[in-house]
């Protein structure tokens, strides 16, 4: 029994994060009455880590990217036992956005068209030119410096300039450029300039903990200040258990606990999930009636399948001069030498490499230490000052295809807070992924030599870096292939719609988060396009 | 190094002047680099008080197994037999003196005495922020002579 209902409203929004605003904003000129549900809080600038002198500590316990680890009230558990690589997020306003390293790469043409080109998995049901314009809205709102002419890329916006270099970046450009490989700044959700009322990066180290200058473009100071000016009401606390549907399979509604407790029903026309890959598919699954047995808007069986992450590879090389340390965005280059498929190579579809600068003093200790590169006793000094300060690397971020073995269920046993079944992952790396994972070593390795790194160390792929969330309802025309249509309104609930990264038919080689953001946009301008015939 | 050591909250004056002889044990002082030890009030203090969950008792099942096979108190041997103890010790009690480097390093490489001895800056990032030099951008050159290789669709 319901102990609360709250007044209709038009939109309820489930997530605030890269999509949920993003819609939110773009819905809000429709004079609709748009809620937004969010089960975390706002965060406050002032307590981020970077304003404390154990900024680097606080990265691993309130403000780790794991939900397990961090276990805040406003965090759900996840059971990723099964899974080669955990998973990260955040709960609370801007979601993902709050923790993420703001490498804003955009797909490729390509991305759109694997089955076609390679064939392999699906060609998604849209395509780069589709996207494009919510490209250029999604850069503008969010604030987007890089720098234009990257032969990797059809031509696209220029907001801001690239953010610097460093010693970092002129090093491994270097080592690109001794290999002849292509190599360019990296386009970053970071304000190199005054923009929107943010100030402008102040290389405070510490993105993937929140920004305290509100540099990084987090979607609670970029899109959220104007959805709410626009009108559109953002309730925290706010943790959605089910959607309700009737019996002519529309939803009525969602189910939610507030911050008491309290059970409570929030009618609404349409409902929008924008709760991520893991998340979104745990809403529909929890969401079980005798017109949905096997969970809402699931009659293709899709629902939680196919979920895939970026298998990361890390590749760090230690050099005998004095760099960065952990100074700077995070973000610096990107190369996209190895993007497209070469069979050659053993494996199909490609990847980026991200160079990431360096580390802080603790997290320079805690590589050395525990890879048996800095020893206790005596020698630790000495061996520390070899590494100190004279770090640099990258990560390679692989493609990731989909595939229904790789899933998102309900655990049997775990719930939250709230009482509400947690979501169990289950994980196998393909023997695609893993090729690609270790030709990537070996090429960065290459790289890392040709910039002068006289001791390489590696991991792959990252245990701790389930950050992309992807493809468990993926989009499509055919509803026995797909959980959504091509512009994101379940092919069984005609009034639900997803708008988060388990859109994703394909992942790309890229970061998802440009993209998620456009898809959220095109999805609600395809709404505001058919809002005589939405429900047809 | 401590004169005087007392109990505190999660380990009695004993147990204490264990674990500070552990952890000058793991990082010692060094007059070259102007480092102290890893043992220094400021540090041991930061150590405790990062302590979270079960770890002090973990750390002070570790610590009485330490003193129990040193055959003495492990802080009343020499430079040599610690060093030997400590040794034993990484074999036997890998799991939890993992758990108390990863703390000591987190404590030790945020301490203001340690950061001055690296001549970096003992204070917060954010507001002041750091330097980070634009770079030579003519490394793009080669790059942009090779021309656009985007897949076409």
């Amino acid at each position: 029994m319901l102990s609360k209902q709250e007044e209709r409203v038009d939109v309820v929004i489930i997530g605030s994060g890269a999509s949920g605003a993003a819609a939110a904003w773009s819905l809000a000129e429709t004079r609709m009455k748009i809620l937004c549900l969010e089960q975390g809080e706002w965060t406050k600038p002032n307590e981020y880590p970077s304003t404390t002198r154990d900024w680097e500590a606080r990265h691993f316990t309130e403000f780790s990217i794991s939900p397990n680890r961090r276990a805040r009230k406003t965090d759900y558990p996840i059971n990723d036992r099964n899974s080669p690589i955990a998973i990260a997020n955040f709960n609370g306003v801007g979601g993902g956005t709050i923790l993420y390293n703001a490498h804003f790469p955009r797909f490729h043409p390509s991305d759109f068209r694997v089955r076609t080109l390679d064939g392999v998995a699906d060609d998604w049901p849209i395509d780069y030119e589709t996207l494009e314009p919510y490209y250029d809205e999604n850069d503008r709102m969010m604030g987007v410096s890089g720098l234009a002419g990257d032969p990797a890329y059809p031509p696209k916006l220029e907001l801001m300039k690239p953010v610097p270099l460093g010693k970092a970046g002129q090093a491994l450009g270097q080592g690109f450029n001794e290999l002849g490989w292509h190599w360019w700044p990296s386009d970053a959700a970071v304000a190199t300039e005054p923009y929107d009322g943010r100030a402008q990066c102040i290389n405070l180290s510490a993105c993937t903990s929140g920004c305290a200058q509100g540099a990084k473009a987090s979607t609670d100071i970029t899109y959220w200040p104007h959805a709410i000016r626009a009108g559109v009401e953002l309730r925290t606390n706010a943790r959605v258990s089910q959607i309700l549907v009737d019996e002519n399979d529309m939803a009525t509604g969602v189910v939610y606990f507030d911050e008491e407790g309290i059970e409570r029903f929030q009618p609404a026309e349409v409902v929008m999930l924008a709760c991520n890959g893991v998340g979104t598919p745990r809403v529909l699954l929890n969401s079980t009636s005798n017109r949905f047995p096997d969970g809402l808007a699931n009659r293709s069986g899709l629902v939680g399948k196919n979920l895939m992450f970026h298998p990361y590879s890390s590749i760090q090389g230690v050099f005998d001069r004095p760099l960065d340390g952990s100074h700077g965005p995070g973000v610096c280059i990107w190369s996209q030498e190895f993007y497209e498929t070469d069979l050659s190579r053993g494996y199909v579809r490609g990847f980026t490499y991200e160079i990431n600068r360096g580390r802080g003093p603790v997290g320079t200790a805690y590589t050395g230490v525990f890879s048996g590169r800095i020893p206790w006793g005596e020698d630790h000094h000495q061996h520390y000052r070899r590494m100190v300060q004279r770090m640099t690397g990258m990560v390679g971020i692989c493609e990731d295809l989909p595939e229904e073995t790789n899933t998102v269920t309900i655990d049997d046993e775990m719930v939250d807070s709230d009482g509400i079944p947690c979501p169990r992952i289950d994980y196998t790396l393909s023997e695609n992924s893993r090729k690609m994972l270790d030709f990537s070593v070996e090429r960065a390795t290459e790289v890392l030599k040709a910039a002068g790194a006289y001791d390489i160390l590696t991991e792959a792929p990252i245990a701790g870096g389930g950050w992309h969330l992807m493809g468990t309802a993926r989009m499509g025309t055919d509803p026995e292939r797909s959980v959504v249509n091509e512009w994101g309104r379940s092919h069984d609930v005609k009034n639900l719609f997803v708008i988060d990264g388990s859109l994703f038919v394909t992942s790309a080689g890229v970061n998802p988060t440009r993209t998620i953001g456009a898809l959220a946009l095109y999805v609600a301008d395809s709404m505001k396009q058919r809002l005589a015939t939405l429900f047809d | 190094m401590n004169e005087e050591i007392i109990a505190t909250e999660k380990f009695d004056s004993q147990l204490r002047r264990t674990l500070v002889a552990l952890l000058d044990t793991m990082i010692p002082a060094n007059d070259e680099f102007n480092a102290p030890s890893a043992g220094t009030d400021s540090i041991v203090n930061d150590v405790e008080q990062s302590m979270s969950d079960n770890t002090p008792v973990m750390v002070s099942e570790m610590l009485n197994r330490l003193n129990e096979q040193s055959k003495v108190r492990f802080e009343d041997l020499d430079a040599h037999a610690r060093w030997q103890a400590f040794t034993e010790l990484q074999r036997t009690d890998g799991h939890a003196l993992r758990a108390l480097g990863g703390i000591l390093l987190q404590c030790y490489y945020r301490n203001d005495q340690v950061l001055e001895s690296l001549g970096m800056e003992a204070r917060a990032p954010f507001p002041l922020g750091n330097e980070v030099e634009q770079g030579d951008w003519s490394l793009l050159d080669p790059v942009k002579a090779r021309g656009s290789f985007y897949r076409e669709v």
